[in-house]
């Protein structure tokens, strides 16, 4: 964590979505047919912070609770315990209140609204957030696309007519438009072809640097996030299992998931597959394993891994991990 | 010289009709495969390699159409061929994995029904031996107690175990060639290095062929023996991994390579290809990729001459990266 | 597959011009699009192209009555489909009788779209205990087949042109209702509305110009063929005696007038109406069934 205050902190977040029976099932329960409320722990307890202008790598599989995590942060959805602190100040989302924090999205097709012109959508927000006039729209418009490397004439086309690179920076721009603090890049390039990528991430370094940004970027590709982020956070199945600096997670990795997701990376250098890949299946999140999540599946695991959630521990300066082996 | 191959294409030419007329989405494209080797052919979206794919099980529908060149299998001409001659291959000899294990999966068909009828499709066997058949093949690809999972609907099974179902379909009548178009694209790290690993093995153990088509270079090089990549419809590229890996010789390949994060130093910008795949529509005549090359001249306009280098590394390029800095 | 960028001379492809292009592809309803035209041109400009006014009692003369198709009046107009059992040139009545079905049709549709499109959407939208009771009652609606609704409207609020809108439209909205809320909910869960929320945009914002523009295409084809069933619906309450009265005969009372002289061999009395109310409703389906294909995303490029 930075001496600083940071940016953003999160302290113990959690976001449960519970499937409650609706009116039907209450009134067949009346009669005996079980209605069981289905809990899903998408997010469990999680606590870091991310420093002004810094890139926070969020890797992670499916159920691992990223992406849920990274819509809590944008203000998709609402926490259900823990605290969101935005600049020390709690974040308070409502419709109509100019948002410090955007987000990215991983399709760029479906994240722009297939009937608006490019240019209106890009600054339906800022007009609607009085931050420009409506009488400079188009002029914005131009600026901001030009900005993410698209030709200003572009502002009456229609999604459709751009291809997946082109939507992506479209996407950015719109998020550009109201002048976010914070972006949450939710697997931003991860539909992209890899040439594409390259552009992209380019894109989104060269915005770091002349609009002093700061990114939460969601990824499950770790060689993207080795390239661009300072910090990483690996979580697995809604809990943080390890955080550090970039090279010294990638060189030194302590968690036994994080050893195991560094191993199984397809990697140009690497002739054959010749490793032992990680045995199991991700369990499903609405019956997670007790104790560690990770338990059924390490290699090293110990009775006590079944019964206790290990706990964040700072291994050296920066470089945390939740594993029982570390005590 | 080397063996009778298993599968060969001679200047496949796969067309698609459009406002425009009928346009080549494969285009002239070649490609050998030995019996057990396994074939890498990578391409971006828009460069052909699935319709390459489709082309050869003779999936291709209208408003798609074969119209040049020929697949030799086994000694058997598919273009043209009845579509008796080749229900019979699909399946036996000639099976396909596909990126969506739904394309596969009949939702509203058990396990066994489905593979005991793709067995029983083929060859006169009881539905005893056929479902012993079935279990071994899931036991092959990892499923654990595959008795009750025969029994199981396809919505039972999480996204790799599905993918791992499709691969068994596709084993089970030990073909001698799998075409598996971007099978773990769509899948986790962990289940994709699970899957990985056991096609490597397999097709060792089994002596199947396969062509792995996918975008990820990474992926081909842990896996594959030979690559070809394709752009735009063309083999631009084809060779050893080791060759096209560690000196490419097209500027495509050479790019594709260097925007890979992993190959630039960390924080420093990524080399990008400028511009991005023309459409169908839109390609350039001559070399397709000369808009986009750092190396084009004038005489890029007109269609690059294949060139051949030692060890049957081919190139579709009027000045091929010779010296390479790597 | 990825889509070309716009080369320099296209002209600008909104979303309109190529739902226009993709409709024509059709011939079947490029057919039904003329057809409709014409019999929207003949419906409106009925008082001026009707050689008689058939409402006009006055201009009525019972001697000729029940004559074929082709014959002379007393005044030495043809009649070029005959007269009914009034003297009423059936020609004309046709042509006023498909003004009164069309009115009748088109008005409750419009009315029951625009009521239950913001119920389902909003349902949709809000989600809760408001579109747990708005679903639930849509469904009981449902249930209760059409005519049946329509017949009891009518019986307790007495005929007449706009009884019979308001008992039209009370039997639609449900239709509406239901399909404007599920094609709501698949859109609700799209990136952009995310995007939309994520951007901070007020909420009437979201609903107007994200949601509802997005899920009218679902809404206008049930829209075209509910019109041609609103029809059909008020022709079968007309035919059974009640909504509208003798003198402002839509097409339904006039097959309903000419029923009992079909037997004497009399057919163009009750025929011809039927005939036009086909042709209408026919044209108005294969306009419904082109758009539908043309707006279902699963079929789109």
């Amino acid at each position: 964590m930075s001496a600083n205050a940071p940016l953003l902190d999160l302290r113990k977040v959690s976001k449960r979505f519970t499937t409650s029976p609706d009116l039907i099932e209450r009134m067949a329960a009346k009669f005996g047919f079980a209605a069981a409320a289905q809990t899903v722990h998408a997010v469990d307890q999680v606590s870091f912070s991310i420093a002004a202008g810094e890139v926070i790598g969020l890797v992670g599989e499916s159920g691992c609770g990223k992406s849920t995590l990274g819509r809590v942060i944008a203000g998709l959805h609402k926490a259900t315990e823990g605290e969101v602190l935005f600049k020390g100040q709690p974040l308070r989302y409502s419709p109509g209140v100019r948002p410090a924090i955007q987000m990215i999205f991983q399709d760029p097709f479906a994240s722009l609204n297939p009937r608006k012109r490019v240019g209106d959508a890009i600054v339906e927000a800022p007009i609607a957030h009085g931050l420009i006039a409506a009488s400079q729209a188009k002029e914005q418009a131009a600026q901001l696309l030009e900005q993410v490397g698209l030709d200003a004439s572009y502002v009456r086309r229609f999604p459709h007519q751009f291809s997946g690179g082109q939507r992506a920076r479209i996407g950015i721009a719109r998020a550009l438009a109201v002048q976010p603090t914070l972006l949450v890049c939710d697997e931003a390039v991860a539909a992209l072809d890899v040439s594409i990528q390259a552009q992209v991430l380019n894109l989104f370094m060269d915005l770091r640097e002349r609009l002093s940004l700061t990114y939460l970027f969601i990824s499950h590709d770790l060689g993207v996030v080795r390239h661009i982020a300072d910090r990483v956070v690996v979580m697995y199945l809604g809990r943080v299992v390890e955080i550090g600096q970039t090279t010294e997670l990638h060189e030194h990795p302590n968690h036994p998931y994080t050893q195991a997701l560094l191993a199984e990376v397809p990697r140009l250098d690497r002739r054959n597959i010749d490793y032992t890949p990680i045995k199991g299946e991700i369990p499903s999140p609405l019956s997670p394993p007790t104790g560690c999540h990770f338990h059924p599946r390490c290699p090293h695991a110990k009775p006590v891994c079944a019964e206790q959630a290990p706990l964040l521990r700072e291994l050296s300066n920066g470089h945390w991990s939740a594993c029982h082996l570390n005590s | 010289m080397s063996p009778m191959p298993l599968l060969e294409i001679t200047s496949l030419r796969t067309e698609f009709s459009t406002r425009q007329g009928l346009l080549p989405a494969v285009d002239d494209v070649s490609l050998r495969v030995q019996p057990g080797e396994i074939l890498g052919l990578v391409g971006e979206s828009g460069s052909g390699k699935s319709v390459t794919g489709f082309s050869i099980l003779g999936l291709i529908d209208a408003p798609g159409k074969i119209t040049q060149g020929s697949i030799l299998f086994e000694g058997t001409e598919l273009v043209g061929a009845s579509d008796e001659t080749l229900r019979q291959l699909r399946g036996d000899r000639l099976a396909m994995i596909f990126q969506d294990p739904m394309m596969t999966l009949n939702p509203v068909l058990r396990v066994d029904t489905q593979m005991i009828e793709t067995i029983q499709a083929h060859r006169s066997m009881s539905s005893e031996q056929a479902r012993a058949r079935c279990r071994e093949v899931l036991v092959q690809v990892g499923i654990a107690s595959p008795d009750e999972r025969l029994k199981q609907y396809p919505h039972q099974f999480s996204g790799g175990m599905r993918q791992r179902v499709a691969i068994a379909i596709a084993l089970l009548l030990r073909p001698a060639l799998i075409i598996a178009d971007e099978p773990t694209t769509a899948l986790d790290v962990t289940v994709q290095g699970q899957i990985l690993f056991e096609m490597q093995r397999l097709t060792r153990e089994t002596g199947t062929a396969l062509i792995w088509i996918t975008h990820d270079l990474a992926v081909v090089a842990g896996l594959a023996q030979r690559v070809a990549v394709m752009y735009a419809g063309r083999i631009v590229e084809s060779g050893s991994v080791q060759q096209v890996l560690n000196t490419p010789l097209h500027p495509y390949t050479r790019g594709l390579l260097d925007s890979v994060p992993a190959n630039s130093e960390r924080g420093q910008r990524l080399h990008q290809i400028p511009g991005m795949t023309p459409s169908l529509v839109n390609r350039p005549k001559g070399c397709a990729f000369r808009n986009r090359c750092s190396y084009a001249q004038a005489d890029c306009a007109i269609d690059p001459p294949v060139q051949h280098f030692e060890q049957e590394h081919m190139v579709r390029c009027v000045r091929p990266l010779t010296e390479v800095k790597r | 597959m990825t889509t070309s960028p716009l080369s320099a001379q296209l002209v600008e492809e909104t979303p309109w011009r190529q739902f226009v292009r993709d409709f024509m592809q059709s011939r079947l309803a490029l057919f039904g699009l003329v057809l409709l035209a014409l019999v929207l041109f003949l419906a409106l400009f009925a008082p001026w192209i009707a050689p008689q006014n058939p409402y006009d009692l006055a201009k009525l003369d019972l001697m000729d009555s029940k004559l074929a198709p082709g014959s002379e009046s007393m005044t030495g107009s043809i009649f070029l489909l005959g007269t009914d059992g009034m003297g009423r040139d059936m020609l004309s009545a046709i042509l006023y009788g498909l003004r009164v079905s069309l009115l009748v049709g088109v008005v409750s549709g419009v009315i029951a779209l625009a009521i239950g499109a913001s119920l389902g959407v909003s349902a949709a939208f809000f989600g809760g205990r408001y579109e747990q009771i708005l679903m639930r009652i849509v469904d009981i609606q449902l249930g209760f087949p059409a005519i049946l609704v329509a017949l009891i409207l009518i019986a307790v609020l007495g005929s007449g042109v706009e009884k019979v809108i308001i008992a039209l439209i009370t039997v639609q909205w449900a239709y509406y209702a239901r399909t404007a809320r599920s094609a709501a909910l698949v859109e609700r869960n799209k990136e952009y509305m995310e995007a939309a929320r994520g951007l901070g945009l007020p909420t009437w914002r979201v609903l107007l110009k994200h949601l509802i523009p997005n899920t009218l295409p679902p809404l206008i084809v049930v829209g075209t063929v509910q019109v041609a069933h609103a029809i059909a619906l008020e022709a079968t309450l007309s035919f059974l005696g009640l909504g509208l009265p003798i003198t402002e005969p839509s097409l339904g009372l006039l097959i309903a007038n000419g029923y009992e002289y079909m037997l004497s061999g009399k057919y163009w009395i009750s025929v011809y109406p039927g005939v036009a109310l086909l042709l209408t409703i026919m044209a108005i389906n294969l306009v419904g069934d082109q758009l539908r294909d043309v707006l279902n995303p699963r079929l789109a490029r």
